[in-house]
């Protein structure tokens, strides 16, 4: 077996298996209850399926300039998704939005 | 042959965030579903370029997140305060 074929075929793996996760994240997004386990559903996609679709990309671009932009998509994402997400769930609690689950007598933090 | 299995189900992905984009009841689900179409939007022009051999199509999609991140913050900041240029509220000297 040739290295070009494992490539190929870690390739394959990565690509379909990043599809595979950000079906299930957005799945996720259409069927959970609330917000909050929305966002759970949706970092699901940020996460796995961006980053296993970025590297069967690398895994096909080689050592390339292609590859180093991939990193800094892959580098962009790791840090923006969480950043965004935070800044989502503060918004959604300052303007009230209560989780499904939050016990009724708990004081508020702010 | 992969890149199209791949560009498959990132299309399938972006199709369901529409729906929740379209259903969502609060306003931040549908901020939510818009910074997950922006997120797969990225990965599907970055895969289209691989589909199409011009890897040029990259440029596009880091530009595409440079600016989802930039409007999904100053939409939640808009429905936060009501104004996009307030201070934050847990500044030090608000």
């Amino acid at each position: 077996m040739n290295p070009g074929t494992l490539v190929d075929a870690l390739s394959w793996l990565c690509l379909v298996a990043g599809g595979l996760f950000s079906v299930v994240g957005a799945i996720g997004l259409v069927r959970l209850p609330d917000v909050y386990t929305r966002m759970h559903g949706a970092s699901v996609t940020d996460t796995l399926g961006a980053g296993l679709i970025l590297l069967g990309l690398v895994l096909q671009a080689g050592f390339t300039l292609v590859a180093v932009k991939l990193l800094f998509l892959a580098i962009f994402i790791f840090f923006a998704s969480p950043a965004a997400t935070h800044a989502l769930v503060r918004a959604a609690l300052a303007s009230g939005v209560k989780p499904l689950l939050a016990p009724e007598d708990e004081p508020s933090k702010r | 042959m992969m890149f199209a299995a791949a560009a498959l189900g990132l299309l399938v992905a972006l199709a369901l965030a529409l729906v929740r984009a379209v259903l969502g009841p609060t306003v931040f689900d549908r901020v939510l579903a818009g910074n997950t179409i922006g997120t797969l939007a990225m990965m599907l022009m970055a895969v289209l370029g691989f589909l199409t051999g011009r890897p040029e199509f990259l440029d596009l999609a880091i530009v595409y997140g440079l600016l989802n991140v930039i409007g999904t913050i100053a939409v939640l900041k808009y429905f936060r305060q009501g104004d996009l240029g307030a201070a934050s509220e847990d500044a030090p000297n608000a």
